[in-house]
């Protein structure tokens, strides 16, 4: 449920409850932190780009961590960078939103066995919204958890915590 | 000039030190005793007919040629055994190669840093130092190069062993 269609017939006044305006406003400026750790940045970076662009969505990179909204895990996590990732998580104010992308950020994707440097899953640290699939997701694939990640958005609520 | 030839002029340079040339699917390998090693390293480089002035790569090696144990929670470990330090030369004057290897015991694997001769040796040592465990004598900054300062262990080392937890991150799947 959008908010514009109920919208007076002048187009001056739009009728809506606080707490979805308020999520609109979220879901629609999704300021993603600007961080990129393996092959899954490059796909990442041409979602960025015009052809797929990132930013009808309203997400643009920020290169602060006190300035975005999301942070999109691309990529294996090292154990050595998982430490720099939780602070980087705790740098960003609140409401903050974690989307995994790829199969490492996921579950250590092809170092499960034997990567004794790698973090089996971000979630290990952070809490992890969305996960996407994909070694690496295609842009539509991020896209879509986007998407994803913009539905749940819209259905919380101010009052009850729904995390 | 040919391996054979190398092998020739260094037996010549260090009469009384016995060098070993090892046939290998890579090609010749020279295998030369660590103590040595910087005064073959600084030959190589400067002598006329040689003038490898290119070290190519350095690599770290566990030969794990040691006695395997078997440990009571069905892991492994190697007792004694050798780890060595290969160097790949290349000369761009005459567009020759070679390749020299250092074997020390695990138990006490030091090897003279070649890091003051050719001076890519500075992140090669001390990734062989981070991955396999050689100490390099002589490098002027030993640290780890890839794992965290703080890792502990070897990890390319046969009978490495994946910590449980690092940093109260647990490691294993």
């Amino acid at each position: 449920m959008g908010i514009l269609d109920r919208e007076f017939t002048d187009s001056n006044i739009v009728i809506a409850k606080f707490e979805d305006l308020m999520n609109w406003a979220r879901l629609s400026s999704l300021w993603q932190l600007g961080f990129g750790l393996a092959c899954c940045a490059i796909e990442m970076m041409a979602t960025s780009a015009s052809h797929y662009d990132f930013d009808r969505f309203g997400v643009i990179p920020r290169p602060s961590p006190r300035q975005a909204d999301i942070i999109i895990i691309s990529g294996t996590v090292t154990l050595k960078m998982a430490i720099r990732i939780k602070r980087l998580y705790e740098q960003i104010p609140e409401p903050k939103y974690i989307i995994s992308m790829g199969s490492c950020a996921n579950c250590g994707g092809p170092y499960w066995e034997h990567g004794y440097h790698v973090l089996k899953g971000v979630d290990r640290i952070i809490p992890v919204d969305v996960y996407v699939p994909g070694c690496p997701p295609r842009p539509e694939a991020l896209l879509e958890g986007l998407l994803k990640l913009q539905e749940k958005i819209r259905h919380q609520s101010l009052v009850k915590n729904t995390a | 000039m040919t391996s054979q030839e190398i092998l020739a002029s260094l037996q010549e340079k260090f009469p009384n030190e016995i060098f070993e040339l090892k046939e290998n699917v890579a090609g010749p390998i020279l295998i030369v005793p660590a103590k040595i090693l910087l005064d073959v390293a600084y030959f190589v480089r400067d002598n006329e007919r040689l003038l490898f002035d290119s070290l190519m790569v350095l690599s770290g090696v566990d030969v794990a040629d040691g006695e395997k144990k078997i440990l009571e929670d069905g892991s492994f470990e190697y007792v004694g055994g050798n780890l060595a330090s290969v160097y790949h030369l290349h000369s761009f004057t005459h567009d020759h190669k070679l390749a020299i290897k250092v074997i020390v015991p695990k138990n006490n694997p030091r090897v003279p840093s070649v890091e003051t001769v050719w001076r890519t040796a500075d992140y090669h040592e001390r990734e062989a130092y981070d991955m396999i465990g050689i100490i390099y004598e002589g490098h002027h900054n030993l640290i780890r190069i890839l794992s965290p300062y703080d890792w502990e262990g070897h990890p390319l080392r046969k009978d490495y062993k994946v910590p449980e937890f690092y940093h109260g991150m647990k490691v294993p799947y």
